[in-house]
């Protein structure tokens, strides 16, 4: 099945010692970082290094807590419950030291933060276009090569199955590259399913799909099903400002206890009808702050000319995945390494449960997570390339890749309808939000047999690679989260589990998931706590 | 989605094609670029934030095609209003460093 690389003729080729994939948050904090520790980094992204991602047309909170014993752990303990007491202590330490040093590293590197009315700067939001050009500017200034618009198709590995590059095509040149590198960083997001929540649309799991042809494993898949309130027909999903609305049905009545953000309550409330926001809660001071704070939030409602402060909009819940679940890539160690040798994973694309667990809100938590891992990663996968040698070229080279890139007796696929099919699987409220055994199981076997169908389609045609590779990751994510999902047979952080409706101490465990044509899933212990029993 | 490229105001710098992370204008030799593929519009706004000239328009549909006028989005100070809110026109340099955030994220 694995192809020689020689077959890969008529593409630019580079040498590096640390390639990244992804220029979203992660994916550049790992480029500097390998870069500084000495390493020749090349960096692709699919859409652009400063635009690309669920960061840069957004605005996020970081999880930035002053150096005060107190404070720190009060923000530790704060989502313990929320996250189902799976966050590792240890690791929350190190990101939030490590958060804080990235901050103020932004600060000097003129980040315009606020000040407050006594004169002091305050750190803990960034503006996704501010901090995504500003990395762009140390990514260069760092002496990374970027490579817009070159998306990864496959991951490169040797004979002793450790990754040796990627390769991808250059989608506005129409060729291919070819990188030779002896460490990866995997900073490909997570995955959104092409459901056009803010930013997400680059998310579809791409990485998740080249690293487990690799031979790399997953975590925390079952902690894949967050939704965002949007208004009905746009892509603005900004949850926070909902904290101040009221949502009612068609004829004007209040849903009850769907007040503030209670999303759990709108889904039920969208599976039997429309929904309506309002943000009537907000006084004229807040109103104000919240013009200020995103003005991304408003286009949608200025440009319909809606007054979302007076007036109802019809509102629905977008997919973000595991953009805003937990779930991703297995981390092995501090450096944010992989099971595979010489890869590295970074932000979204890797489990987040070490210091969230099974929830988290987005923002915070997952921007701090991004800056740290991608900060790890790239020292590690530097570190990594420094002890092997880059001039100990390996003597074979082989493509992982599969699925739409290696023949097959039938036809290629077409990418649109495998999406959708994913899709119909993944957006529904009453199979993804709220789970059920039977209904999983059912998914399952539709995701399993489409899957099936993939693997035995052509090539697809260069014009198409891209998109069906999309499509396929997008179907091997469902297939981890599902049967994950159904592995966990409680209720716990963002799982919802209706035929298991509470959380279960004996299943206080991480779930690993993997495998491609045959997806399995194990168990890991989560780090001991003292409290978990009497808290839970 | 995006909806316009203003002929009367691109300079055919071609920021668009490159930061477009979907890939959806195509560069045209001395011609201002063309929306080639709207479909894969994620209706982000970032093209209109980096358009150094404010000749682009994304309507708030993210799922439909809208009719927009030229016109009545230059009456209305529609184009490059994104861009003046989030303090990247010549004009608007203030506003990069008053983001409110703060006082609607941190506990009151």
């Amino acid at each position: 099945m694995a192809n020689a690389l020689s077959n890969a003729a008529g593409s630019i080729q580079f040498d590096a010692d640390v390639l990244v994939i992804g220029g979203g948050p992660a994916g550049s904090w790992a480029a500097c970082s390998a870069a500084s520790a000495g390493a020749r980094v090349i960096l692709v992204d699919k859409g652009y290094c400063g635009s690309s991602g669920a960061t840069a047309p957004s605005g996020t909170g970081v999880w930035y807590v002053q150096p005060d014993a107190a404070k720190r752990e009060a923000a530790m303990a704060s989502r313990d419950a929320l996250g189902g007491f799976l966050a590792d202590r240890s690791w929350m330490r190190r990101v939030l030291d490590r958060t804080y040093d990235n901050v103020n590293l932004l600060a000097e590197w003129g980040y315009p933060f606020p000040s407050d009315e006594t004169g002091q700067e305050r750190r803990t939001n960034l503006k996704g276009p501010e901090y995504m050009r500003l990395m762009r500017r140390r990514v260069r200034e760092a002496g990374v090569k970027i490579l817009d618009h070159s998306p990864a198709l496959e991951l490169l590995v040797d004979e002793n199955g450790a990754v040796a590059g990627a390769m991808g095509v250059r989608r506005q040149e129409g060729e291919n590259w070819v990188v030779r590198a002896p460490a990866v960083v995997i900073a490909t997001g997570g995955c959104a399913f092409l459901s056009k929540a803010l930013g997400c649309n680059v998310l579809t799991g791409d990485g998740h799909l080249m690293a487990a042809e690799a031979g790399a494993d997953l975590s925390g898949m079952e902690f894949s099903n967050a939704y965002a309130i949007s208004p009905a027909s746009a892509s603005v999903t900004k949850t926070l400002f909902y904290n101040w609305a009221s949502f009612t049905d068609e004829d004007g009545h209040p849903i009850p206890g769907a007040s503030g953000h209670h999303r759990s309550v709108i889904a039920k409330a969208l599976l039997k009808h429309k929904v309506y926001g309002q943000i009537d809660r907000a006084d004229p001071g807040t109103q104000a702050a919240m013009r200020l704070a995103q003005p991304n939030f408003f286009l949608p409602f200025d440009r319909a000319g809606h007054d979302p402060f007076t007036q109802r909009f019809q509102v629905i819940l977008r997919l973000e995945g595991t953009v805003r679940g937990t779930g991703g890539l297995r981390i092995t160690d501090n450096s944010c390494a992989t099971s595979v040798p010489g890869l590295y994973a970074a932000g979204d694309a890797a489990t987040r449960e070490l210091i969230c667990g099974g929830f988290t809100g987005g923002g915070s938590h997952n921007a701090a997570w991004a800056m740290s891992s991608g900060f790890w990663a790239g020292a590690g996968a530097a570190d990594h390339a420094r002890h092997r040698g880059t001039r100990a070229q390996p003597r074979q080279v082989t493509r992982a890749g599969g699925v739409a890139l290696t023949q097959g007796p039938n036809r290629p696929f077409d990418p649109e309808r495998a999406t959708r099919a994913v899709q119909d699987e993944v957006f529904p409220y009453d199979k993804n939000y709220f789970r059920h055994g039977a209904v999983l199981g059912e998914s399952l076997t539709r995701l399993d047999g489409l899957w099936h169908k993939l693997r035995i389609a052509d090539a697809a045609a260069p014009e198409n690679v891209v998109k069906a590779r999309e499509a396929a990751a997008m179907v091997a994510t469902a297939r981890w989260m599902f049967r994950s999902a159904l592995a966990r047979a409680e209720t716990r952080g963002m799982h919802k589990r209706e035929d298991y409706p509470n959380q279960d101490a004996g299943q206080r465990h991480y779930l690993t998931s993997g495998g491609l044509d045959e997806v399995w899933t194990s168990t890991r212990l989560a780090p001991a706590r003292d409290d978990v029993e009497v808290a839970a | 989605m995006i909806e316009l490229i203003s002929e009367a105001r691109c300079t055919e710098c071609n920021i668009c094609v490159a930061v477009c992370p979907t890939n959806v204008f195509q560069a045209v030799p001395d011609s201002p670029p063309i929306i080639a593929r709207q479909g894969d519009c994620q209706t982000c706004f970032m093209c209109e934030l980096y358009c150094p000239v404010d000749a682009l328009f994304v309507a708030h549909d993210a799922n439909d095609p809208a009719v927009v006028d030229e016109g009545q989005l230059i009456a209305s100070a529609a184009l490059g209003s994104y861009r003046k809110a989030i303090g990247w026109t010549p004009g608007s340099r203030a506003q990069r460093g008053i983001d409110q955030s703060f006082k609607l994220t941190e506990p009151h």
